[in-house]
């Protein structure tokens, strides 16, 4: 340890990736994941990673912890932790630093964490690992471990398995896993991604107040520049493997140097004052005109519940007894007019998933009623709607993009499919025809018609199922988080399609959303749901720049927002991108 | 809730299946061709002696009549006479039910205990030699029918090299059945303190047992195989991984118990195809089981006997199921919630 300390005082950095190269091998042979990657951490300090997917800036962390998978192999380069050359290392000196000296915390903490084993014990494990704690100590530690992250209850809750837990609960434990031994570096890979804005603000507070006070360093790494220029001291971006840019996080946002950089600064929504703002300039088209939104609704909801029954059991309903359900939705209302937009904004468990699912006819509502140009659409059940002529008029486009298309069908026949099947169309030059008609109003490139699911890039494979919703000319069209899954870059493309859709063709837009940065440059009016509940409800700039409900307040605040980002920032945005959207 | 109820749920929900296996086995063996009556009458029977031992066996009266009477026959613990044998046939079934669970058993843990840790390793060491060895026993092991290699075990170990005592059932001549306590011979004599009969019996039981296990082998190898490759590239295997856990640790604790899952369930199914399918083994060895007896009753269409025969390899499942549920909750606490 002593020699540990004094390298540190001649090198101030505790980390130093010098030129590494990450290979991983596949059956085309060897692709490069990473090359010449240089940074340094040094000590006490947060650096963020920053880039798009394929950037390889989780495959860079990998090769940090020697945790690459058995295909990717460090081809060249060094990589020095407090004096240490770990790329050579061998796997017992590697997982003695592991959870000591250097950790790590994941996207997706559910599945970080083992699901059959009681979390208080995965904590033990470390602790006993690293000889933190004997056995007789290990329980005690762990829940002071737990404590030390905010968990309440900590001692009930060492006992609690990963699904018992919420999300956040979960990372909560990946973290205290992390810290238990208090190393001197921490690495987050995505650690907020999936989780609420409410959760990752509290969970990246709970990062930056315990790793500050033990003085570690973290690396953080992520797609969300906002995140990072929240959190970091510096950040470095990367671009298919290489850095493309590293500066102090001021500099990074006042004056990027790098092409790609700007680029990725200006597709992020916090900056942009109306949606065309996102693009690049070459791509840049004027504002299509706004819509004219009629008085007439088109969709109307009242009194909307779904109550999902508990899953009563055997002896249970032998002794007669049944749990009243849970109440998904609880009795919301909200109407949408003739070419209007609305958002409908909340977190997960909010109901708001459940309340699209019953307006597109996909779940049974429990009572209410939904009437979508006078007709009552919960007078047929979901099962039997795609009968109706009414399915034809309201149509969905999903959140995965990948998961949403059959593996097995092309593109062309996954948009031919609702022309078959709800348009009736049979013959198979037309079909064509309109296919490729529906793809160039998309804007996907006509060769790619004939290519399967996995053969498309996550935008192509967007633009497959924009162009199988609206193919059957829907009036409403219902946009379940349709950008969650993409890149800010390809995010920032799909969103100014929809809006150019939406100009072209007048349709309605039902936009379920958990980022409020979207649905400001993309709706008219906004539903902030809570609980089953409608909190609040109003024109976009309304409710974004003046909320009344607290909880609304709360979800504005805990968006990242470097003070640093150029320009208006979101609450000064408002009034014009409202008006353009 | 707890473990308890759980079970006794589990049990309540066997009933309606267990009285459907009632109906449809009763109903199954009377659409059999061929006439039981005419059968034990044999060749030279008149239409009278035939109608006469029909009366006896009670097939005269009405299905519905019958089959209350079987029903009856049934709350009183009585599984008919077989006419064939002539004995009670749930004695019959008592007998010879250990034979066939003693060899099941014995071969299913031999199985186990070489699949087991093979498809650990083949997971663990992907595309190794073990992987590879892995790889050709359970191609071996599916392809070749369990007379074959019963057969070729004969063959080779009876025929030319004279290790194994011959395939005559489940003791040689020389000793004598040891007072039955559990139905195992192995056990039963070891209990008697007859070591000679204990080490006898055992020979007897070699080489069927490893004929069952070779056929059992492949598919718990392989779903052993499949289940840790899955576990070993989770995500909380890497978590483990990089909170620097000790290499067994990971691999024990976090891998192979998240894997014993699937197992367990491919082992319930070998265990219930095997008990009932292993009249080929039985026949090679000429081992006393219940699969043997089973069929020969089929054949002379023994009504009671063969009902007598499923509505036990029914009762068998349902309580092994019951093992198997209850393993799966002491494993997945997530199981105990959704009860």
């Amino acid at each position: 340890m002593s020699t540990h300390l004094h390298n540190q005082l001649h090198n101030p950095s505790l980390l130093a990736v010098r030129d590494l190269c990450v290979e991983f091998a596949t059956r085309k042979g060897p692709v490069t994941a990473v090359r010449a990657v240089n940074l340094q951490v040094a000590k006490g300090e947060t650096l963020g990673i920053v880039g798009e997917s394929g950037s390889g800036k989780s495959v860079t962390s990998y090769a940090v912890m020697r945790i690459l998978d058995r295909a990717g192999r460090i081809v060249s380069g060094g990589i020095e932790f407090g004096g240490m050359q770990l790329h050579g290392a061998d796997e017992a000196t590697m997982s003695d630093l592991r959870g000591r000296e250097i950790s790590m915390i994941f996207q997706n903490p559910r599945a970080a964490l083992n699901p059959i084993r009681p979390v208080g014990k995965q904590i033990e494990d470390v602790l006993i690992r690293h000889a933190q704690a004997t056995h007789d100590q290990a329980k005690a530690k762990a829940i002071e471990a737990l404590e030390k992250v905010r968990i309440r209850d900590a001692a009930k809750r060492y006992h609690a398995y990963p699904f018992e837990l919420s999300g956040g609960m979960c990372q909560r434990v990946v973290i205290a896993i992390a810290l238990a031994c208090r190393p001197q570096l921490l690495i987050a890979d995505e650690p907020t991604t999936g989780l609420d804005v409410t959760t990752q603000k509290a969970v990246m507070e709970l990062v930056r107040e315990l790793t500050r006070s033990e003085g570690m360093s973290t690396l953080l790494i992520t797609h969300d520049l906002g995140l990072a220029g929240e959190y970091c001291d510096r950040i470095v971006v990367m671009e298919k493997g290489e850095v493309v840019e590293q500066q102090d996080t001021k500099g990074l946002f006042t004056a990027p140097a790098h092409p790609y950089t700007r680029r990725l600064i200006r597709s992020t929504p916090h900056s942009a004052a109306t949606i065309r703002d996102l693009l690049p300039d070459d791509l840049r088209t004027p504002l299509p005109p706004a819509v004219a939104v009629s008085e007439e609704p088109l969709l109307e909801v009242k009194d909307l519940v779904k109550v999902f029954e508990a899953p009563s059991s055997f002896i249970q309903r032998l002794r007669g007894r049944r749990e009243s359900g849970y109440r998904a939705v609880d009795g919301i209302s909200f109407s949408i007019a003739r070419g209007e937009s609305v958002g409908l904004v909340g977190e997960s468990g909010c109901g708001k998933s459940t309340t699209s699912a019953m307006v597109m006819r996909l779940l049974d509502s429990s009572s209410g009623s939904i009437r979508f140009k006078g007709h009552e659409l919960t007078a047929v059940s979901a099962a039997q709607f795609a009968r109706t002529p009414q399915r034809r008029e309201l149509q969905m486009v999903f959140q995965d993009p990948h998961e949403s298309l059959n593996p097995r069908a092309t593109a062309a026949q996954s948009i031919a499919d609702p022309l078959r099947r709800l348009e009736g169309m049979t013959d198979g030059a037309a079909i064509r025809a309109r296919v490729e008609e529906l793809a160039a109003q998309v804007g996907l490139p006509l060769e790619l018609l004939d290519r399967l699911p996995h053969q498309l890039s996550g935008g192509q494979k967007a633009r497959v199922g924009i162009a199988r919703a609206i193919s059957t000319k829907p009036e409403l069209l219902i946009l379940d988080e349709p950008t969650a899954a993409l890149d800010v870059s390809v995010q920032a493309v799909v969103l100014n399609l929809l809006a150019d859709l939406k100009a072209q063709s007048g349709m309605s837009y039902l936009f379920v959303s958990h980022d409020l940065e979207v649905v400001r440059l993309l709706c008219d009016r906004v539903i902030v749901m809570r609980a089953g509940s409608i909190v609040e409800e109003g024109p976009t700039a309304q409710v974004l720049s003046n909320p009344q409900a607290e909880y609304t307040r709360e979800l504005l605040s805990a968006i990242p927002r470097p003070a640093h980002l150029p320009g208006h920032g979101a609450q000064a945005a408002l009034v014009v991108g409202a008006g353009a959207a | 809730m707890g473990h308890l109820s759980i079970i006794l749920a589990r049990v309540l929900q066997a009933a309606p299946t267990l009285f459907g296996i009632v109906v449809v086995t009763f109903l199954l063996t009377r659409a059999l061709p061929g006439d039981p009556a005419a059968y034990f009458a044999g060749a030279s029977a008149t239409p009278e002696s035939i109608a006469e031992i029909r009366a006896q066996l009670g097939t005269d009266q009405p299905l519905p009549v019958q089959f209350v009477r079987y029903l009856k026959d049934l709350a009183g613990g009585n599984l008919g006479q077989s006419v064939s044998t002539g004995q009670p046939v749930a004695d019959e079934l008592l007998r010879r039910l250990p034979a066939s669970l003693e060899l099941t058993l014995s071969a299913l843990l031999l199985s186990v205990s070489i699949a087991i840790p093979l498809g650990v390793l083949a997971a663990v060491r992907q595309d190794s030699w073990v992987d590879q060895l892995c790889r050709f026993v359970v191609t071996a092991g599916v392809s070749l029918p369990t007379f074959f290699t019963g057969l070729l075990l004969v063959y080779v170990f009876y025929f030319l090299l004279g290790w194994a005592p011959a395939p005559l059932g489940r003791l040689d001549m020389l000793h004598i059945t040891p007072p039955p306590v559990t139905g195992f011979l192995v056990i039963d004599s070891l209990i008697a303190r007859e070591w000679s009969t204990a080490w006898s019996a055992l020979k007897q039981l070699l080489l069927p047992s490893i004929t069952l296990a070779l056929f059992t082998l492949a598919p718990i190898a392989r779903m052993t195989r499949a289940a840790m490759l899955q576990a070993l590239a989770s995500e909380y295997l890497r978590t483990a991984r990089a909170a620097g856990l000790s290499s067994s640790r990971v691999l024990m604790v976090y891998a192979f118990r998240n894997a014993l899952l699937p197992v367990v369930t491919t082992l319930g199914m070998v265990f219930s195809f095997t008990l009932g399918a292993n009249v080929l083994v039985e026949k090679v060895f000429a081992w006393p089981g219940i699969g043997s007896f089973a069929i020969e009753a089929l054949v002379v269409s023994d009504y009671a006997a063969v009902q007598g025969f499923v509505l036990s390899m029914a009762v068998l499942f349902v309580l092994l199921n019951l093992v198997i549920d209850t393993l799966y909750t002491l494993i997945d606490p997530r199981v105990r919630i959704e009860g």
